[in-house]
């Protein structure tokens, strides 16, 4: 494996789309509840330790071969709103397209082909690791980042945020990542002995609402 | 160089999801896609609207718009009823209009896949052209290559007529440069004679096209540059 595909991954200019989309932020910054850097951190940890180890636990596991399609159910089962639902398979889609370009591999195509409108982000990004080399932890670390670095991106440009604070933010949270991809590939190693259902299912209950809201806004900066 | 040739050998389809590639799966030659740029207010909408009322019945359009915190320019077009909804797709760019053209093309590419697919088999026939409206940005904002195969960057004369002479990466290198709102220019004081010299001087041999594009028949000479350009991508190997 190359770390170096790591980072090539876990890149937030690599083209899969990510830039439009804040994570739940803006719709945490309209509502007060997002006003500077101690309420990023405080908004980032809490869709870390749910969302974030959801993802991380699909994406982990799609690295270490467990069939997609059945994490792709798995994920669709552990996203209860409609808006979320489209946004991952929309973020997969766009996720599949540059990976394919980068790394290509039989099961991409596979997927791709089962898929043509897009498998869940997570699911598309464990593969992609795996194409590219990676192992399950890889996978759980891009996507752990990216859960937190999103929204941390997104609100710099929604509240004019120092730059600087918002990635000290990042920083200060970096332990807290070890902690959830531990967490996400100990549960994906459980999968081919125990099944899907070994795999998290932790859910933020107010991301997912005001997700559903934020998509029915008329004006709004991002697309999630 | 193509370090890596032998995963293009093994996946000769790893290239085809951009403009990169000219012909669709089924190996006929997929529409042209043009890309329209350029700063706030300067007429891109209405340029788009103007070439969909001038081409709608001789050529099969669609249109993809970037708009920056709003679906207006969608819905304009919507309002203004310039094609049939089916044919106007909006893509959401997260403050960063050029990052959706240039930097990270996915969501434009997918909007484009979606509108081949959804009216390849429906009246009209397959597309022939899809315009791309870039969300209104600044002088460098430019339109990737696995986006677009042409692009058209619009100024207008009331945005000042020294923005020809500032060049930067829309006037200098767009294929067709648009200097929109002639009508306005003895009124804000613009100097059209070296307005055409600057963007000459910046440009070179690529084309300036002066337009009032809201008067009557306006935007001919957009639409006219536009049917070359099909054109010469129809006479492109099959």
């Amino acid at each position: 494996m190359s770390r170096a595909a790591l980072l090539v991954l876990a890149d937030g200019r690599f083209p899969a789309g990510g830039h439009a989309h804040s994570g739940g932020a803006e719709a945490a910054v309209a509502a007060g509840r997002i006003t500077d850097a101690a309420t990023l951190e405080a908004f980032c940890r809490g869709r870390l330790h749910t969302a974030g180890l959801v993802a991380a636990g699909l994406a982990a596991a799609a690295a270490g071969g467990c069939d997609p399609l059945a994490l792709d159910d798995a994920a669709d089962a552990r996203t209860p709103v409609p808006a979320l639902r489209t946004v991952a398979r929309k973020l997969g889609r766009q996720m599949m397209r540059a990976a394919r370009a980068t790394w290509p591999s039989p099961e991409l195509d596979a997927l791709a082909a089962a898929r043509p409108k897009g498998a869940h982000q997570p699911v598309v990004l464990g593969l992609a690791a795996r194409s590219a080399g990676l192992a399950p932890e890889d996978a759980a670390y891009a996507v752990v980042y990216e859960t937190v670095s999103g929204p941390a991106t997104a609100v710099v440009r929604l509240l004019s945020l120092d730059p600087f604070d918002a990635t000290a933010v990042l920083a200060r949270l970096a332990s807290d990542l070890d902690g959830v991809v531990a967490e996400a590939v100990a549960a994906a190693e459980h999968v081919p002995r125990e099944g899907i259902g070994a795999l998290p299912a932790r859910s933020a209950p107010l991301l997912d609402i005001t997700a559903q809201q934020h998509a029915a806004w008329p004006v709004r900066l991002f697309a999630s | 160089m193509h370090l890596d040739h032998d995963l293009d050998e093994k996946f000769p389809h790893r290239h085809t999801y951009s403009a990169a590639e000219p012909r669709r799966p089924d190996g006929t030659r997929r529409a042209v896609r043009i890309g329209l740029g350029g700063p706030v207010g300067s007429g891109k909408t209405a340029t788009v609207a103007a070439l969909c009322r001038a081409l709608r019945d001789e050529l099969s359009i669609a249109v993809v718009t970037n708009d920056i915190y709003t679906r207006e320019d969608a819905e304009f077009l919507l309002r203004e009823a310039v094609l049939p909804p089916e044919r106007i797709t909006a893509v959401e760019t997260g403050a960063c209009p050029h990052t959706a053209i240039r930097d990270d093309i996915s969501a434009n590419l997918e909007a484009v896949e979606d509108l081949e697919d959804t009216l390849s088999t429906g009246k009209g026939g397959p597309l022939d052209l899809i315009l791309v409206e870039s969300g209104g940005d600044n002088l460098t904002a430019t339109f990737s290559k696995g986006l677009v195969d042409f692009q058209i960057f619009v100024i207008d004369v009331a945005g000042g007529d020294d923005i020809p002479r500032k060049g930067g990466p829309g006037v200098t290198t767009a294929d067709l440069l648009v200097i929109n709102k002639t009508d306005l220019a003895p009124y804000v004081g613009s100097d059209l004679e070296g307005m055409a010299r600057d963007a000459k001087a910046q440009r070179g041999e690529l084309p300036v096209a002066f337009t009032a594009i809201k008067s009557e028949n306006g935007v001919a000479p957009v639409a006219d540059w536009v049917r070359e350009r099909l054109a010469e991508w129809t006479a492109g190997p099959a």
